[in-house]
């Protein structure tokens, strides 16, 4: 460690507000955001949002700097051209039934490695314009070896990912995406956070005793404008937790930030522009008397949030009102009168899935999916990647609503290729008024080479969630959404008109028994034939070898004494 | 009747003998073969033999001199003699197996017109200049112009001179021994531009014995295909200070142009990051004295560690990684400086990491600064020993000679050439020791490219064609660790020796015991039924 070094490199170094003229502004944003939501069951839900906007073209720039962007995400973006990655980590189901639709469902492992459409920010879903930009590229996804991907995330994501055979591409929507048949139990992914601001919240021994717990990476370019010429890549890294506050409040199903996160905020992040707390609040709107937020919020936020109107206090770490007065904020919410139990509003769309059927051989897969709108009928869009070694009978598939035939307007389906590419089954389905639809197709199991087992094979294989896209009608008609103004929660997806919202649901992961070989077999088998050849071999060796000579009849023996005995008693003239 | 049992019992007992030996030679001439056959691990056949010959490899490193005489350097009669070849071979001693050989090929001639013309003119650079213009000089070739002993081309005190690009001049001298004299000044300058021993021991540090080379000559990045270099901003304190800096500026400026110089060694990419609430992994101390703080000197290894975790893996490539981090130290621990051992704060206030990098502590942020940092001996170019009276041109715009990248070449190249042989020799002992290994026709092929490769560079090495040299011990290294690290290799490594028993032994034992019996019934019997008739006797 010398510490003498020859120097030939300025670099210049300049003060930020001290005002020195910036040789140019910084080109990106951080908003954070945490939304605490009491579910109708008494648990609260808490979603963490850090959104990182970046006005750059990452694809196209020779040399790479990076400031609040992660320099490992931004790498892998520009080096395998890539339009959108997502990526989430869940433990954990949520409960679309009893918690309501969530703000952004993820599965258990899901990598998704979008190619077009970029989300513009007046909202609308708007693909880029050739004129303006160069044609884009043909996509080298997917590579020709799967294991790159998954090692690539894995390195950065510290996770165990396995990725199985190739990537698959849907053909609609979501616009051209390719995703990828992983295993879906993983690991843990660390994520790069500040520790100011909302993240000092973020304390793991609590986060990880919740009922679920999901965290997702999501890449996206957005539209730097209304016409949409450049564009920005946005960066989400999102945490949803699912806190069961109603056993750990002894009954109670008061909450404060520090009992559910043992921290309490203390300042803001000095690297945001935006940092924010939202409380759902809308039931305190209705009656006063029901609930009490402490402290009182200075501003609410009103907007039609799925579907629902919805009330949300706001409290701003930026304000500096807010922290000053008592060096910290511990937000609390206590129910003045404990409200009655009635049965939550059942969401319009919720889907259940299921496998059914008895032995090894054969099974069926069936998905229920629910529309519980009165009097619309609306349609999803359905998608399921089925592992090869389910051998789907695509003859079997029925749909039916209501007891009767549902002919789906489209279906796409891909057959497998064993060992390289799962089923990919495809449908847009329209789903009648108050009706439960059921999609069922049955599969047969297939046999695995022996080292295709995994380490634990009775466990059961994994098959990843069906994916569920719809524009769900809503009850109140929304005003569309302002990108960059509104809310986090609020512009995860487009908003095209008001009368309806956007909503895509995972059902459950399923496990699934396959015919499971006994592994000493192959060694049994060599043992057993070698047996049976060896004694093959010995008598025929023996009828070979062996020299035969005629035995003289010798008197005596013991046999033959016995039986003259016997002789002699029965009267019988002895041998 | 019992004769005829008994030649009957003795016929039986023959014919049984005869199936018995039957047995045995099938199992032995047919199932033998077919098992060993059948059982074997498949072993592409592998250059085991040029393998060991490379061990022993003579690396002749020919550097083509063009020595260029002006009217009044040497003698009339000496210029008579002109043009002739010298060479000048010099073994250089290092502790390795490989012998390396210096060979200077001096090409004597008389200097052309133009170059009469512009070594005569007023000044070194305005001489450059001009000389520059006609012709492309080969990488690793190297000029050198003789001029008249009083020549007011250099200053009086001077008796050489390097230039920036591949060309010296030496004063010349009215002698009788004059080519001699000048001969020798001529290599000393050529050493210093291409060869020199402790080059070639920095390039060869990882494969000379630890105690001879200290860890100085280990601080340049070992060779590969490529770099990445990263410059990190470390803010820990974003609270108090939001700090800028213009690094694209910077890079376009001042790294650019040196890699770009610096191109034919390798790939490089240059990328930054700022990285907030990374901490130094030491407290630094305070000194009431001077109310300032400070970091031991031997606390610096503490420091990279932590700070290590955050700056990332790249996801996007395997190459080597070159961190070079400016650290503004927290508000409450500023100003910062670093001590060395006398106690002293160094000039720089930075230290760098062999190998690693190098991290920078701005002071104090009172005002915009300009720091400064890069260290090019990372990069393996070493500062060179000139010889006495000599005088070096100063810095060029790219802040790299071209004769400094010819030096990094010849460096490299031996050192690839060191690494690949190595590696081929450890992959062949490998295969040599452990028989379970499978060798795929992949691998081999790659191992004999290798070794081809090899060969070649070091034939282009002794040819004096520096480029292609370079260019073929990378195939070299790349294809020898490919092979080393083909996955195949492990497939069949960890099938251990009771499985093969367990699996063997019901068959063998119940076929191979009756026949070994037998074999020695037959024996005994023998043996028996040849003592007899001596007895008899």
């Amino acid at each position: 460690m010398a510490a003498a070094m020859p120097l030939a490199l300025l670099v210049l170094l300049l003060l930020g507000p001290g005002g020195w003229c910036l040789a140019e502004p910084p080109r990106d944003s951080l908003r954070e955001e945490l939304v605490i939501t009491p579910l109708p069951s008494g648990d609260v839900a808490a979603t963490f949002q850090f959104r990182t906007r970046w006005d750059s073209e990452l694809q196209r720039e020779g040399v790479s700097h990076y400031r609040l962007f992660p320099k490992a995400l931004g790498q892998l973006i520009s080096k395998y051209s890539l339009r959108e990655l997502h990526l989430s980590f869940t433990q954990g189901f949520w409960r679309t039934r009893y918690w309501g639709p969530p703000f952004l469902q993820a599965p258990s492992v899901w990598i998704n490695l979008g190619r077009s459409s970029v989300m513009s920010s007046q909202g609308s879903s708007a693909p880029l314009s050739t004129s303006s930009t160069p044609p884009t590229q043909s996509l080298p996804l997917p590579p020709s070896n799967p294991w790159v991907w998954p090692m690539t995330l894995t390195t950065t994501f510290c996770a165990m990912l396995c990725c199985r055979g190739r990537w698959s591409a849907p053909k609609t929507s979501p616009p051209g995406r390719s995703s990828c048949p992983v295993v879906p139990r993983a690991s843990l992914i660390s994520f790069h956070l500040l520790q100011a601001g909302l993240s000092v919240l973020l304390k793991a021994d609590r986060l990880f005793h919740t009922s679920y717990h999901s965290q997702a990476v999501h890449i996206r370019p957005v539209c730097r404008n209304a016409r949409c010429t450049s564009i920005s890549w946005e960066l989400r890294q999102t945490l949803s937790v699912v806190f069961d506050a109603f056993i750990t409040g002894q009954g109670k199903k008061d909450w404060s930030l520090f009992r559910m996160f043992s921290r309490t905020l203390t300042e803001p992040c000095p690297l945001a522009s935006e940092s924010r707390v939202y409380v759902d609040i809308t039931t305190y709107n209705q009656d006063n008397e029901t609930l009490e937020v402490h402290p009182p919020p200075t501003t609410t936020y009103q907007d039609v949030i799925l579907g629902t109107r919805k009330t949300y206090a706001i409290y701003d770490l930026l304000d500096t009102a807010m922290i000053n007065n008592s060096r910290n904020l511990n937000i609390q919410l206590k129910w003045k009168r404990p409200p009655e139990n009635e049965a939550p509003p059942v969401p319009f769309l919720h889907a259940q899935r299921y496998v059914s059927g008895y032995g090894l051989q054969k099974g069926e897969l069936s998905t229920l999916l629910y529309n519980t709108h009165p009097y619309r009928a609306f349609p999803v869009l359905l998608l399921d990647t089925v592992p090869w070694y389910l051998r789907l009978y695509v003859h079997t598939l029925t749909i039916t609503s209501k007891g009767k035939e549902n002919k789906p307007s489209y279906i796409h389906y891909q057959p497998a290729q064993d060992r390289l590419q799962p089923h990919l089954l495809e449908m847009l389905i329209q789903l009648p008024a108050n009706s439960v639809t059921k999609v069922s197709i049955q599969f047969e199991r297939a046999l695995l080479k022996w080292t295709e087992y995994t380490p634990d094979p009775n466990h059961g294989f994994y098959v990843s969630p069906s994916v569920l896209s719809a524009l769900v009608p809503s009850m109140v008609a929304a005003k569309p959404v302002d990108w960059e103004e509104s809310p986090l929660f609020n512009s995860l997806f487009p908003v095209s008109d008001g009368s309806n919202y956007f909503v895509r649901l995972y059902t459950e992961p399923l496990l699934v028994n396959l015919p499971t070989p006994d592994f000493s077999m192959p060694y049994n088998v060599i043992c057993l034939t070698c047996t049976v050849v060896a004694v093959c071999y010995g008598s025929f060796y023996n009828l070979l070898t062996r020299t035969f000579h005629i035995e003289e009849p010798r008197t005596g023996g013991l046999a033959k004494r016995l039986a003259n005995l016997i002789r002699r008693a029965r009267g019988v003239p002895p041998l | 009747m019992a004769a005829a049992g008994a030649a009957a019992t003795h016929l039986e007992v023959a014919r049984g003998k005869r199936a018995a030996l039957f047995f045995a030679a099938v199992a032995i001439v047919l199932g033998l073969p077919l098992w060993w056959k059948t059982t074997e691990t498949y072993r592409a056949s592998l250059p085991y033999s040029q393998i060991s010959g490379l061990n022993a490899l003579q690396l002749r490193l020919m550097v083509p001199v063009t020595v260029v005489f002006t009217r009044e350097s040497v003698p009339l009669d000496d210029q008579e003699k002109l043009p002739f070849t010298v060479v000048h071979e010099r073994e250089i001693p290092l502790k390795y197996k490989m012998k390396i050989k210096c060979r200077f090929q001096k090409a004597y001639r008389r200097a052309l017109d133009h170059e009469e013309e512009a070594l005569s003119s007023g000044s070194v650079q305005e001489a450059e200049a001009m000389l520059d213009e006609p012709q492309e000089q080969a990488e690793g070739s190297l000029t050198v112009y003789v001029i008249s002993e009083h020549s007011s081309l250099l200053p009086q005190d001077m008796m050489s001179y390097i230039g920036p690009k591949r060309t010296a001049v030496v004063r010349g001298i009215m002698h009788r021994e004059a080519f001699n004299i000048i001969g020798r000044r001529i290599v000393q300058v050529a050493q210093a531009m291409s060869l020199t021993e402790d080059v070639l021991a920095a390039a060869l540090a990882d494969h000379l014995p630890e105690d001879k080379w200290s860890a100085e000559k280990r601080r340049p990045l070992k060779s590969s295909l490529g770099y990445e270099i990263t410059f990190s901003l470390l803010n820990p304190d974003p609270k108090s200070h939001d700090v800028y800096w213009d690094i694209e500026g910077a890079v376009r400026r001042y790294v650019q142009p040196f890699l770009n110089a610096l191109g034919a060694a390798g790939n490089f990419s240059v990328d930054s990051q700022i990285l907030y609430y990374a901490m130094l992994g030491v407290n630094p101390r305070f000194d009431s004295a001077s109310s300032s703080y400070y970091l031991d000197m031997h606390s610096l290894p503490h420091v990279i560690n932590p700070v290590e975790s955050r700056l990332g893996s790249s996801a996007a490539s395997l190459y080597p990684v070159l961190n070079f981090l400016l650290y503004v130290p927290e508000l409450a621990h500023s100003p910062l400086y670093i001590q060395d051992k006398d106690g002293a704060p160094v000039a720089t206030n930075a230290f760098h990491s062999p190998r690693w990098g190098g991290i920078m502590v701005i002071v104090t942020l009172r005002r915009p600064q300009s720091p400064c940092f890069w260290d090019r001996l990372l990069f393996g170019i070493a500062q060179p020993q000139l010889p006495p009276k000599c005088l070096l041109s100063g810095p060029t715009s790219e802040g790299l000679m071209t004769w400094e990248l010819d030096r990094l070449l010849w460096a490299r190249s031996v050192e690839n050439l060191a690494t690949a042989t190595t590696t081929l020799t450890s992959l062949a002992q490998l295969l040599g020791k452990i028989s379970n290994i499978v060798i795929k026709d992949d691998v081999a092929s790659e191992v004999y490219k290798a070794v081809a490769a090899v060969q070649k560079s070091a034939e282009e090495l002794a040819s004096g064609h520096l480029a292609s040299a370079f260019v073929a011990s990378q195939e070299a290294v790349t294809s020898s660790e490919l092979a080393f690290f083909d996955p195949s290799l492990l497939h069949l490594l960890y099938f251990p020796d009771d499985q093969k028993f367990a699996i063997y032994i019901p068959l063998f034992l119940p076929m191979a015991v009756p026949i070994l019996l037998s074999l020695v019934k037959i024996f005994l019997e023998t043996r028996k039924s040849w003592r007899k008739p001596e007895k008899t006797d």
